[in-house]
């Protein structure tokens, strides 16, 4: 068990049943009164925020979270399909679970998916992943109002912001853990 | 051998030579008024028991937390005008506005009460801003005296959406008072809060026409409490009922029940007296626009 003392910035621990990471945390203490530890806290299931402050001498039950090595399989009508490499368990994860990172997955990717309880509740994606642009407007000549940039689709369908010299067809480099382009990538 | 200097420590330099002249006009301000500076031992037998402030071990002693019965003794003997600039320590207290040890400024002056305490901070915060304008984090504050004053009942009323009694009725003074009420005061000019429930006072005196109230003034800029004073309580039985009470509070066993006996037993002889202590930190924090007290030392404990 955590208590008062030991919240900080990244802890994880279970609020009525369910992981939540302290995203912020600040020590209070009024003159002479007591201690108050205030948190902002997100739960890890549906990404709720909420915030709590709790006094000195407060328990919390640790979240039991494992970190399982995973290969994403395919998407189906209920979520994304992720196998377990050692067991080939297979897991779920919703879309709103997943958020923007769904557009970052390709076939056989291996992952990092976070489970809670047999749930899964996040992935962690390598740090770049290669997509090939599958539509953006040529680049009009004149057009400063973006700099040299310009919107394109790439063929999970997430759109970014790339230089005016990607043509549809290009492969590009993107980073996961911003969602910005890179680079071109050779094939 | 790292191959660069300490970036975090090197970027502190304004704020470490904004912080030597501020302790060099600290001193000033007190010596020109005929204050003493005193030096009292950091490691003693025992603190005043106070609920919510932790002392830190120190072998078979403790650090002090404050300076106040070392320079109670000395009022006690005679010593009618004191100031101190000591460190001190608190267990378990690491913030934004908290260092588990830190600098304070702590004075005396017999006679008096809080009514001089609240003058001679208008003073010293004068002289500290001689330009009369103080920003802090956004907040543009106007150092004329006399600062606003307003009583804590009257802060929970004029801030708080239930009252000081509702709020200590229910057990959450902290945090309506932390959420509402700390956050309004010393915006627009420095804020006195005073007139506490005695029990939020273990050595002040009571009002004499309100013995329910103890004689003790906090003083705030920009929402941060930068001083705690009070009239001090010079009855020595009743400072040692209230002791008792604090630890019966904290349910303190009896080999841990440690008085502070020199000082109680010296207590009868200190004259009316009025003492406070200001967080020396958090002055350089408020004159220096720092958002954090990291900002204003040299090292926080996590950097050792």
């Amino acid at each position: 068990m955590y208590s008062s003392s030991d919240l900080k910035k990244g802890l994880k621990i279970i609020l009525d049943g369910e992981p939540h990471v302290v995203e912020a945390f600040d020590f209070i203490k009024p003159g002479k009164g007591q201690a108050l530890y205030k948190c902002k806290l997100r739960n890890m299931i549906t990404g709720t925020r909420l915030d709590r402050t709790y006094r000195s001498g407060e328990s919390f039950e640790p979240a039991p979270l494992e970190e399982r090595d995973m290969q994403y399989l395919y998407q189906d009508e209920v979520g994304y399909v992720f196998m377990d490499t050692k067991t080939y368990e297979q897991i779920t994860l919703l879309e709103q679970t997943l958020g923007d990172d769904r557009y970052f997955l390709t076939d056989n990717m291996d992952v990092k998916v976070l489970v809670f309880n047999e749930l899964g509740i996040g992935v962690t994606l390598p740090n770049f992943v290669n997509l090939k642009v599958t539509q953006s407007d040529p680049w009009v000549k004149g057009d400063t109002a973006a700099g040299n940039n310009k919107p394109a689709t790439v063929e999970t369908g997430y759109t970014l912001q790339v230089p005016s010299f990607v043509d549809e067809g290009t492969l590009i480099q993107i980073d996961t853990r911003t969602g910005e382009y890179v680079t071109r990538v050779k094939e | 051998m790292p191959a660069r200097p300490n970036a975090t420590l090197a970027a502190r330099r304004d704020n470490l030579h904004k912080r030597a002249r501020i302790l060099q006009q600290i001193r000033a301000f007190f010596s020109q008024r005929a204050y003493l500076e005193v030096e009292t031992p950091h490691r003693i037998p025992c603190n005043a028991p106070e609920e919510y402030i932790l002392p830190q071990e120190s072998t078979s002693a403790f650090l002090h937390t404050s300076p106040e019965l070392c320079m109670k003794r000395l009022l006690a003997a005679g010593y009618a005008h004191i100031f101190q600039i000591c460190r001190c320590w608190r267990k378990a207290e690491r913030g934004r506005k908290h260092l588990p040890e830190f600098t304070m400024l702590e004075w005396y002056c017999s006679p008096g009460d809080y009514l001089d305490l609240m003058r001679t901070c208008e003073e010293l915060l004068c002289a500290l801003v001689p330009d009369e304008v103080l920003v802090w984090q956004g907040t543009t504050i106007q150092i004329k005296s006399p600062f606003e004053r307003v009583t804590l009942s009257q802060a929970f009323t004029r801030y708080a959406p239930i009252s000081l009694q509702e709020a200590m009725q229910d057990d959450i003074f902290e945090e309506v008072y932390t959420d509402h009420v700390e956050p309004q005061l010393g915006i627009d000019r420095p804020t006195f809060v005073y007139d506490y429930p005695t029990d939020m006072a273990a050595l002040a005196r009571c009002r004499p026409d309100a013995p329910h109230l103890a004689e003790r003034v906090e003083l705030y800029l920009g929402g941060l409490e930068l001083a705690n004073g009070f009239s001090e309580l010079v009855d020595p039985t009743e400072q040692r009922q209230r002791f008792c009470a604090t630890l019966d509070c904290m349910q303190v066993e009896f080999p841990e029940r440690m008085m502070p006996e020199p000082f109680l037993s010296e207590l009868r002889h200190m004259p009316p007296s009025a003492g406070i202590a200001l967080g020396v930190d958090r002055l350089v924090m408020l004159l220096t626009d720092a958002a954090t007290i990291d900002a204003v030392v040299a090292f926080t404990p996590e950097e050792l």
